[in-house]
């Protein structure tokens, strides 16, 4: 397996399958830990950095995860391809642009269900993504995923604090529990300020999932825990499970009802313009087309346009990103030939796409 | 860029772990840091030398450092600085200021064997900076032999 299979398939979480996954895009579930008895990433030397590596290499890719597991040393690799790997949220921008100086890794198994990344700001950052609303199933796998790592391995952990990491805002389970979600009814009615409100309350974070710093590009929000101490689990993963998600769906349900009844022949519009212009436009930006895909796959979900499947949609989202997009024209491409390459992968992908 | 009625309406309500889901962040930081700052400032009436002359033995962080970039240095730093931790850790947690998730296997006498490792780890270290490749490899070979016995 290796980078380029990556590119020209959406992993297992962009399927556009699971429960609820009209709004849920994904779950996402991670946890970070430490070696016992070597300093943090930040303040271990090249050489304890460099064992770090090798002793979480030697049980990562031991067989014991799964079959096939792709190990990537990212100062080796072209910054194409560590783009590529942020773009699919593989990997964090930081460990992507961490001075080569720095040993890390990322290891993958093909389904990209989990991602491990080594030496970012823990020495390791375990993550498992899964389709729609899944937070029970992919913590049955993370926590599969620790049991492994951790007969072989020494984690740092004291009984008050639980597992220490190198940010005390991580500590205790090091347990990041967070759905993505599709609200584009709740933007078009303004009422999306609900949504913050409830999770403020909660003490949930709430972000935008691509582009730049928290921008809610496309209607998608990421919504995670920001309390890892004092709290289990089965807690944490209870509150999202049971009381935020639900809740957030019933709103966005309750907005495309209104939609529905209230603005249909406005509702209508969007969605078909959408259609024109992701069909026919020449050159397109990242941001108008996210927000385009968005109105469309409103239009979908509600059986407004039966032309597109979602799966198709959603690989759209991630594909039209830059890196996807120069990998996939397998040459490097500066902004405004991106801007046409876009419009270009949008019109024959959709066309192929269009049932 | 998103702008709903001349407003932004997209805020940072955790800048600190916007890093990891892959986005461009300005300061990933800042948060903890301020809570961190006025902290010390309520607690030390003005003067902030006592907190931040605190160094953490094991890997010679201070308190002050930990301060600019609010990090840890290693899992000792967690004892070193535990008095002017344990609030800000309470109001980061929602009050939470005891673990009560998760417990490694190996946890048993796990305290314990994680001070050995970090002792012998140590003086593997101090043997390659003194250039003693001998003891070194003796060294590492008594560390695999201790990390292969579990617990």
């Amino acid at each position: 397996m290796s980078i380029r299979q990556l590119t020209d398939h959406a992993g297992e979480w962009l399927r556009g399958a699971g429960p609820h996954s009209d709004i849920v895009i994904s779950s996402r579930i991670r946890y970070a830990r430490n070696l016992a008895g070597y300093p943090f990433v930040n303040r271990a030397n090249r050489r304890q950095r460099f064992e770090v590596l090798d002793r979480c290499k030697q049980e990562i890719v031991s067989k014991r995860l799964a079959d096939n597991v792709l190990w990537v040393d990212l100062p080796d690799s072209p910054s194409m391809d560590r783009q590529l790997l942020v773009e699919r949220h593989l990997i964090s921008r930081q460990h992507a642009t961490a001075g080569d100086d720095i040993p890390r890794a990322v290891a993958l198994d093909a389904a990209e269900t989990f991602a491990i990344m080594v030496n970012e700001e823990d020495h390791l950052r375990v993550q498992v993504l899964r389709s729609g609303m899944q937070l029970a199933e992919a913590y049955d796998q993370i926590d599969r995923i620790d049991d492994v790592l951790e007969e072989k391995l020494d984690f740092a952990y004291s009984r008050r604090f639980g597992y220490l990491t190198a940010c005390p805002t991580n500590l205790g389970t090091g347990i990041r529990v967070s759905v993505m979600l599709h609200l584009p009814a709740l933007k078009l009615t303004g009422e999306i300020e609900k949504v913050r409100r409830a999770s403020r309350d909660m003490h949930l974070a709430v972000r935008g999932l691509f582009g730049e710093g928290s921008e809610a590009l496309g209607d998608l929000y990421q919504i995670s825990n920001q309390t890892t101490l004092g709290k289990a689990e089965q807690e944490i993963l209870a509150d999202f499970e049971h009381t935020v998600v639900p809740q957030i769906i019933a709103y966005e349900q309750q907005a495309r009802q209104a939609l529905l009844k209230q603005r249909q022949a406005q509702l209508d519009d969007k969605v078909w313009r959408a259609w024109a212009l992701l069909t026919n436009a020449r050159v397109m930006g990242t941001d108008e087309v996210l927000q385009l895909l968005s109105h469309l796959r409103l239009g979908v979900n509600l059986g407004r346009i039966e032309k597109v499947d979602i799966r198709a949609i959603n690989e759209l989202f991630l594909l039209t990103q830059p890196a996807h997009l120069q990998k996939l024209s397998q040459q490097e491409m500066d902004a405004a030939e991106r801007r046409i390459a876009r419009a270009k992968l949008i019109r024959q992908r959709l066309e192929q796409a269009t049932r | 860029m998103e702008i709903v009625k001349g407003k932004k309406i997209e805020q940072h309500l955790c800048d600190l772990h916007a890093a990891e889901e892959g986005m461009a962040v300005k300061a990933a930081h800042t948060p903890i840091n301020e809570l961190l700052t006025n902290f010390v400032k309520l607690h030390s009436g003005g003067t902030q030398t006592s907190t931040s002359e605190l160094t953490c033995e094991e890997c010679g962080l201070s308190f002050s450092k930990f301060r600019e970039s609010s990090l840890m240095g290693c899992p000792s730093c967690y004892k070193s600085f535990e008095g002017p931790l344990s609030p800000l850790l309470e109001r980061a947690h929602e009050g939470g200021s005891h673990h009560v998730g998760k417990v490694p296997r190996r946890a048993g006498a796990g305290e314990q064997r994680q001070a050995q490792l970090t002792r012998m780890r140590k003086k593997l270290n101090e043997a390659v900076t003194a250039e003693d490749y001998e003891l070194a490899a003796r060294l590492r070979d008594d560390i695999r032999r201790y990390e292969e016995q579990a617990e």
